[in-house]
């Protein structure tokens, strides 16, 4: 899996001079952050001015201390880092940042002459880190090996990470520009990327995979003071829910496709069937339906009402081979858009009044809780949007945990063999059909019970608002972040949902750009951002280092040293 | 006392293509009942449709004098009969435990590490490599982590489709060797092969399966020493 550019000759021959490489790199990064990068002073929040720098100025200068550190760390060459690797990644991000921001200078005040001295100094800067990268030697390592600390300062680690990350979050939400975001993303993968590229990202991941508990409380501790962080805007939070809305039905989707791997191209419909429900429930002067029950009856109604259409599709079409799954649900969701859109009284019953659908949907009222209203806690004011942020967030561990634990069942094993041969899961004692029906249903459930909350915090449903394009986008955040792992579906959703709304500038381009990095994705990394193991290995069969990570995890789980078991295929494969 | 397994005037037919015509035959507890025939004969058929993995248009099918006729795959496997399909169809990329365990899916009890211990036992490279990947493994492996894995829904009788398919002489040796072992453990064997010479040799019964009839049936002994199988199977003329 090395990833030599360079000819081993050339290696060896200017080899040692990678550090100084580097170290110049580094310095002139940092430098570039003294010079102007735009002779326009309007655009950018100013890159004009020398020896003052801003905003992501102060970028490349980050850009040029961790190649600083990178350097100095490849001339003292400890054995357990591999700083080329950092290197690469930081280099290859920051020529892919400076030509970003170049180009956007020239863009913006028409012409490429207006780009100043700063970008490309810059640019010498990130291809001399990329030089260097490739030019040093490889260290393989093995984190496993490194010291292990005392749990508490895993713990300690582990919390630290966490509030830096809040901070992050916080602060790429309240970039304006949609150019100066962009920057910042392209600069965050490229200086973690480096830090962590070294080593210390495996080492991260292995205390993590060692507290996963701590961590997983950690983690929704973020998520749940990202509001109080947000000083009571609403703007913030409104993506926020978005995004959580968006993610939590891409993973009940992905139980669906990426566990039981069933393709479902209409899975919008069950999120639509829920919020339709709620809608009709919900006591709007334009609901249809006189009953007005509480709201938690109202979420298990639209639940169930979804899982009994996912059990009408699933039922006749399951059986067959997995083609007609597709083609069904693709119908499925074309027809239930064709429903709502029709079902206005004059042709048939009045249920959703047609193409307007239900507008005036009330905030919800849980145990005397208004959801309209800012409520102020500890001195800061928590805003509508926030109040919804905290039920999804709710909702999404309730869909977290059902992943899991389905997962890790008895039912999740058979979907394996489900996924890996059906038929001879078959002729093992696996109900196939029975698991499938159950996956299906099951997703279906869960996007039902999201649509009703959906419902409420839209204030109103119609029929535009579950298209094709939106189960598409479900199914993408899905493969993009990666088939049958929560956090892959957890990045992946947030990229696909976060970025259009923060690229107000490329929105027309949206689907042009979402259409270019699937094909990206599929190119160099068709099993996801955060695959799991098993998956990768469906796509890299051959792949010798990987199927050796799975068989030292396995022989981990039983507490062996790989070591002690020397089979001869590992020793010939070297 | 009534057969094992009883399988009467059996028709399968795959649309209007009558693959098995009719066929009746019997396997007793303890025996190793071999079913041969060329490339097509249907023997794959039957056994797909004794393990309820395809629908009989005809025909009865007793399993300990129960009709499993109409019964679910996944419910036959329950009764105690396992299918080791033909091709071995491991699972590729999970690990040989893994695959392992999955022969013990439609299991509940707490015995099923026991039968790992057996299975391990029954081919010791298995455990050796037990955390390898089986698509990685060879053909004879393959086969011998598919009998394991047959063997893990701890079966009173195994149905082997084709076991010795593209294996080296000493593979198959090794393979049939275990079908005596298994045997004598007490599991009845129904065997599906080609190579008649070596099925037969074990087998305590016989029938010769051509163009989805019965043709011939005998004990395993009658069977190699008579002529027309001599001929058709054997390459003697
Ligand atoms: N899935 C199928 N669809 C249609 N015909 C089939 C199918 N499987 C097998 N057949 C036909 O049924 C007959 C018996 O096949 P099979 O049971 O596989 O034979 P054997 O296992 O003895 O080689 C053959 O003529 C074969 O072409
Ligand atoms: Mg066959």
């Amino acid at each position: 899996m090395s990833r030599r550019i360079l000819p081993d000759s050339v290696r060896a021959t200017h080899g040692p001079k990678a550090p100084w490489l580097a170290l110049a790199g580094g310095i002139l990064f940092l430098l570039s952050g003294l010079l102007s990068w735009s002779y326009d002073d309007r655009i950018l929040g100013d890159l004009s001015i020398r020896f003052y720098p801003a905003g992501i100025q102060l970028y490349a200068m980050l850009f040029g201390v961790i190649g600083v550190i990178l350097a100095v760390l490849l001339l003292r060459r400890p054995p357990w880092l591999s700083p080329a690797r950092g290197l690469r990644i930081l280099g290859t991000t920051g020529i892919v940042f400076v030509v970003w921001i170049i180009a956007s200078v020239a863009y913006q005040s028409g012409g490429l002459i207006n780009a100043n001295e700063g970008g490309w100094v810059a640019l010498v800067g990130a291809v001399l880190l990329t030089l260097a990268g490739h030019l040093s030697p490889e260290v393989d390592i093995d984190v496993r090996r490194w010291p292990r600390l005392s749990s508490t300062l895993e713990i300690v680690i582990i919390v630290v990470l966490m509030a830096i990350l809040l901070f992050t979050v916080a602060y790429t939400l309240d970039i304006q520009d949609g150019v100066i975001f962009a920057s910042f993303l392209i600069a965050l993968i490229g200086l973690a990327g480096g830090l962590l590229g070294t080593g210390f990202g495996g080492y991260l991941g292995f205390i993590g995979a060692n507290n996963r508990r701590p961590l997983l409380l950690a983690a929704f501790l973020v998520a749940f003071l990202f509001p109080f962080t947000q000083d009571g805007s609403d703007a913030n939070m409104s993506i926020a829910t978005q995004v959580l809305i968006f993610a939590t039905t891409a993973l009940g989707l992905n139980i669906v496709v990426g566990l039981a791997g069933l393709l479902d191209l209409g899975y919008i419909a069950f999120l639509g069937t829920g919020a339709y429900v709620a809608a009709m429930l919900s006591s709007s002067g334009f609901a249809t339906i006189g009953w007005k029950p509480p709201f938690v009856v109202v979420m298990l109604i639209g639940a169930a009402t979804a899982a009994t259409f996912g059990l009408i599709i699933g039922s006749p079409t399951l059986r067959v081979s997995g083609d007609y799954l597709a083609i069904v649900t693709l119908g499925f969701g074309e027809i239930f858009r064709l429903a709502m859109f029709n079902l206005d009284g004059n042709n048939g019953p009045d249920l959703t009044n047609g193409p307007n659908g239900i507008p005036a949907i009330p905030d919800l009222e849980l145990l005397g809780f208004d959801f309209g209203e800012v409520h102020t806690v500890a001195g800061i004011p928590l805003g509508r949007f926030s109040n919804y942020y905290f039920v999804l967030l709710l909702l999404l561990m309730f869909v977290m945990l059902v992943f899991t634990r389905l997962n890790n069942s008895r039912i999740g094993r058979g979907w394996v063999a489900i996924r890996e041969d059906e038929r001879a899961a078959e002729a093992m004692g696996v109900n196939t059909f029975g698991l499938k029906l159950l996956a299906f249903s099951v997703g279906a459930f869960l996007a039902g019970l999201a649509g009703t909350i959906k419902a409420h915090q839209d204030t109103s449903v119609s029929p535009d608002q579950y298209v094709f394009l939106e189960s598409a986008f479900l199914l993408s955040a899905v493969v993009l972040g990666g088939m049958g792992t929560v956090v892959g579906v957890l990045v992946g959703a947030t990229i696909l949902k976060l970025l259009p709304e923060k690229l107000r500038e490329v929105n027309d381009y949206r689907l042009l750009v979402f259409g270019l990095l699937l094909v990206v994705m599929m190119r160099f990394r068709p099993e996801g951002l955060v695959p799991s193991k098993r998956r990768q290995l469906e796509f890299h069969e051959e792949d010798q280092e990987l199927s050796e990570l799975l068989q030292a995890e396995h022989l981990q789980a039983e507490h062996l040293d790989p070591e002690q078991l020397e089979p001869e295929h590992l020793q010939g494969a070297k | 006392m009534s057969a094992m397994l009883e399988v009467k005037d059996l028709e399968v037919a795959y649309g209007k293509i009558k693959a098995v015509k009719g066929i009746s035959f019997d396997v007793n507890e303890g025996e190793v009942v071999s079913l041969i025939g060329t490339n097509g004969a249907g023997k794959t058929t039957t056994l797909r449709t004794i393990s309820g993995l395809l629908r009989p248009t005809s025909g009865s099918i007793r399993f300990k004098g129960k009709d499993i006729t109409t019964v679910e795959a996944h419910d036959i496997v329950q009764l105690g009969l396992a299918h080791s399909p033909e091709g071995r169809r491991i699972f590729p990329r999970l690990t040989v435990e893994e695959n392992l365990y999955l022969g013990a899916f439609a299991r509940k009890d707490k015995g099923i590490d026991a039968d790992l211990e057996a299975a391990y036992e029954l081919f010791p490279i298995l455990r050796e490599r037990r955390a390898q990947p089986a698509g990685t493994f060879s053909g004879g492996e393959q086969q011998m982590l598919a009998m394991g894995r047959a063997m893990m829904s701890r079966p009173q009788l195994l149905m082997l489709d084709e076991p010795s398919m593209g294996l080296s002489p000493i593979m198959m040796k090794r393979i049939m060797t275990t079908v005596t072992t298994l045997q004598q453990q007490g599991t009845t064997i129904l065997l599906v092969e080609q190579n008649a010479q070596a099925a037969l040799k074990r087998a305590t019964k016989g029938y010769v399966l051509e163009v989805g009839s019965i043709v011939l049936s005998g004990t395993g002994a009658e069977l190699l020493s008579s002529d027309d199988v001599r001929k058709a199977y054997l390459g003697e003329d």
